[in-house]
């Protein structure tokens, strides 16, 4: 039986310059689920768009089901059968599940046959949908299940995910895997990628490693460890072991006391809480995305003003304060939204722009003094080991990690007292992320209050002194990650308290 | 009771151009295109459509000439935008100089060559597109009058509409056209040829607001050519695309509503209350800010807005 899809040689040149994939080998049976690893950066992406007709390779052949195609357009992919799902889901937030569904189908269906016949599907796999709702009042999970189910309404047999845990819970990595599962057994073939090791070892039956555009192997999973994987993925060995330095923590810098604060339309994104962050500790927030997180960074950096309650720093009340005063005072931000570039960087600008965005206010005069920025990107682009061509290059065109590197390079480097970073590694390599930690450890250690908004509970869990979950704006708990299960904080990040979870 | 039935009439007469510009313009920006365009697509078509009028004396060749006028002037558009992914809003702003301008030279030079000096319609044709009389039902008291007593455009434009709304909302092709505005990328994954539907919708888009430009030309002025026909319609029917709230249906509502406010000066008898009658001149951009105001308040409350989320973002696949 041939395979369901073979890569021969494929080459991908962006610019002339930029080689995103250089010879890539790569095969897919069906009846199994391929793991695609590598690095930001590495191509698995730029491969993935290729197989989906979104680029069109400079060289090489691609074989489905043993015969030669071209794919020029995403059109021709769903002709060949293969769906891709998106990292960004791609839905029409304001249709319905249905009409999402029935997007780009040309056949006739009745509204009734046509309910029937996903009710069918969704049997078949363990799913559940109601058609009728609307993409815009779904959850994230509830969005990849009209994903998935779309794809597989349109004929699809090859199925390709891209980082598709990335925003849900362990409990619905855990679904998510057993319809994978169940897909398999009917015969589909699938490639999924993710930077979850874990994850990997779980679900795949192979592993194809990608590094700086080059496949370097393909390994049976069995027959791996997490140790081998990493060390094909980065080229050489790593420590795979989060650290968890053990510092004093005596004073509390921050005290928030019952806090609420109000959504646009009137709900309550964050409901009543209180808790204290500490010199020198690590404070974890883990909760689904939504539930608050967002809210509390822009109140406690006054972007957002709360209806109730009250920010203590050192004592002093900075609820209602200018977001330069909050600044000032030594409290730093970096927030990493979905988009990446959303909050804190111009992607227009360049690195010493924005490192000078932070820090021009400290220089005398009217003009600029670019100097010290210069010197300051300089150095973050060699600590951090910034990937860019130069430091005049627009960090729009930098891959995610690299972006991240220099949000979290540019509030370190303003030396802060509080520290607030959320999802810094997200969608980062095994890599950037293990610098990224150090990089918090670091702070740590200084005696900076660090709190981190994560989405990893095995990284909250190793890296974190302390974790809080969130649940619709409301703290189902603070734990200590070293008594505690992550299956528990997960339960907690549906809303069971702490009493019952830990039963 | 006679002077309303009366003011109701005009005011439906006199929407009549501005619901081909506003549905003509919800189609362009369904595809994701912001066209401020409208006014140019109109006046060509209006010149298009008289000119045509004028030499064959013909009504049919004259609305089609008026519905090619103003395709092809938002094929200029189309091309620009989709193809060469030129700024939307600067892009629009020129086309509407550009079709006024050229309108004018044509008109013009038409003039010119006329051996009185002026443009009038032929017998035929004005016949054609005077307002209805069916023995019997125009003559109905009220009703007849309210129905029956319009000329050809207004029922035109409304079956238009219709049609339209119920192209973008029941149809699958118009479930495809929606998407596109929604989220190109996911339009394009899905199989759908998103550049090919983007010209063809902002193409018949620019048809029907041609359209609406011949009614400027041919109607308005008693059928007599005159430059800038379409003075400034085209402007009010793109903010009406907002009020309307992207549904062709509602742009009937709407035009009407906006119909009734051109022609309120004339309606307000003197005897009772003097207002200059610029303040009139003023009420129906007097009205446009107020609707701009009252819709973007509207964002955050639960009414479902229909506007398109990728409105004025040109599409290209390979981007990131």
């Amino acid at each position: 039986m041939p395979y369901a899809i073979e890569c021969k040689k494929i080459t991908k040149i962006f610019g002339n310059t930029v080689i995103a994939n250089d010879e890539i080998e790569l095969n897919l049976a069906y009846g199994e689920i391929l793991a695609l690893l590598g690095e930001n950066g590495s191509g698995k992406t730029t491969l993935m768009n290729m197989l989906s007709g979104i680029y069109h390779p400079d060289k090489g052949e691609i074989f489905v089901d043993g015969k030669q195609v071209s794919i020029n357009s995403p059109a021709d992919a769903k002709a060949l059968g293969i769906g891709m799902i998106h990292q960004h889901f791609k839905l029409v937030e304001s249709f319905t599940a249905g009409d999402n569904i029935l997007l780009g189908q040309d056949k006739k269906v009745k509204k009734s046959v046509f309910e029937a016949e996903i009710k069918k599907m969704c049997d078949e796999i363990g799913l559940s949908i109601d058609p009728n709702k609307r993409v815009s009042d779904m959850s994230v999970s509830e969005k990849q299940t009209t994903e998935i189910l779309k794809v597989l309404y349109s004929g699809a047999k090859i199925l390709i995910l891209d980082e598709p845990t990335a925003v849900l819970t362990p409990q619905e990595i855990e679904k998510l895997f057993d319809i994978l599962r169940k897909m398999k057994e009917q015969g589909c073939a699938i490639i999924i990628i993710t930077h979850k090791l874990q994850e990997v070892l779980s679900i795949s039956d192979r592993v194809t490693l990608l590094r700086k555009g080059k496949s370097v192997g393909t390994v049976i999973t069995k027959e791996t460890t997490p140790q081998q994987l990493t060390e094909l993925i980065v080229g050489h060995a790593v420590e795979l072991k989060i650290e968890r330095p053990e510092v004093e923590h005596s004073e509390t810098m921050l005290k928030i006391v019952d806090l609420t604060v109000k959504k646009s339309d009137g709900g309550l994104a964050i409901n009543d809480i209180s808790f204290e962050l500490n010199r020198g500790e690590i404070l974890g927030v883990a909760g689904i995305a939504g539930s608050g997180q967002k809210e509390l960074c822009e109140c406690i950096a006054g972007l957002l003003p709360a209806s109730h309650g009250a920010i203590l720093y050192k004592k002093e009340n900075i609820l209602g304060k200018e977001p330069l005063e909050i600044t000032q005072r030594g409290i730093s931000m970096s927030f990493v939204p979905e988009d990446r570039l959303g909050m804190g960087l111009v992607p227009s600008m360049d690195l010493v722009d924005n490192v000078m965005l932070k820090s021009y206010r400290n220089s005398d005069g009217i003009f600029v003094d670019k100097k010290p920025s210069t010197e300051l990107a300089e150095k973050m682009v060699e600590e951090l080991s910034i990937v860019t061509p130069n430091i005049s290059t627009p960090v729009r065109r930098l891959s995610g990690g690299n972006v991240q590197k220099v949000l979290l390079g540019r509030e370190i480097a303003s030396e802060p007292n509080v520290l607030i970073t959320a999802y810094p590694v997200r969608g980062l390599d095994i890599n950037s992320s293990y610098m990224i930690y150090s990089l918090l450890n670091e702070q740590k250690k200084k005696g900076v209050a660090v709190m981190f908004i994560g989405e990893d509970l095995d990284v909250l869990c190793a890296l974190c002194d302390r974790v809080m979950v969130l649940c619709h704006g409301e703290i189902t708990g603070i734990v200590d990650p070293r008594q505690v299960k992550k299956e528990q904080i997960g339960l907690m990040m549906t809303g069971m308290k702490y009493e019952e979870a830990v039963k | 009771m006679d002077m309303i039935i009366k003011f109701l009439c005009a005011a439906i007469s006199s929407g009549t151009p501005l619901l081909f510009g506003t549905v003509g313009e919800i189609l362009n920006e369904k595809v994701g295109h912001l066209n401020l365009g409208v006014e140019g697509m109109m006046s060509v078509g209006a010149c298009a459509g008289f000119m045509a009028g004028y030499y064959t004396d013909n009504f049919l060749i004259a609305i089609l000439a008026a519905a090619v006028g103003g395709m092809l002037t938002a094929f200029i558009y189309a091309l620009l935008t989709v193809t060469f992914m030129t700024n939307q809003n600067v892009t629009g702003l020129t086309l509407t100089i550009f079709g006024v301008g050229l309108a004018n030279l044509i008109g013009v030079f038409a003039l010119a060559q006329s051996p009185n000096g002026t443009l009038k319609l032929p017998e035929t044709i004005t016949a054609t597109i005077a307002n209805l009389n069916i023995p019997g039902l125009s003559d109905i008291p009220v009703i007849g009058t309210l129905l029956f007593s319009y000329n050809p455009f207004v029922y035109i434009g409304i079956a238009i509409a219709i049609l339209l709304q119920f192209y973008l909302y029941k149809t699958k092709k118009g479930l495809a056209v929606r998407s596109i505005g929604e989220n190109p990328a996911t339009a394009d994954a899905v199989g759908i040829n998103v550049n090919l539907q983007k010209y063809l919708n902002i193409m018949l888009g620019g048809a029907v607001c041609g359209i609406g430009g011949a009614y400027c030309s041919m109607i308005i002025n008693g059928g007599v050519w005159i430059n800038d026909n379409v003075g400034g319609l085209g402007w009010i029917a793109a903010a009406l695309v907002i009020f309307a709230n992207w549904k062709p249906g509602m742009a009937i509502f709407g035009s009407f509503v906006f119909g009734a406010l051109r022609v309120l000066k004339f309606y307000i008898p003197k005897s009772v209350i003097e207002i200059p009658n610029a303040f009139f001149d003023m009420l129906p951009f007097l009205m446009t800010a107020l609707v701009l105001v009252v819709s973007s308040a509207r964002k955050s409350s639960q009414r479902k807005s229909q506007m398109p989320s990728y409105l004025g973002v040109n599409y290209f696949r390979e981007d990131r």
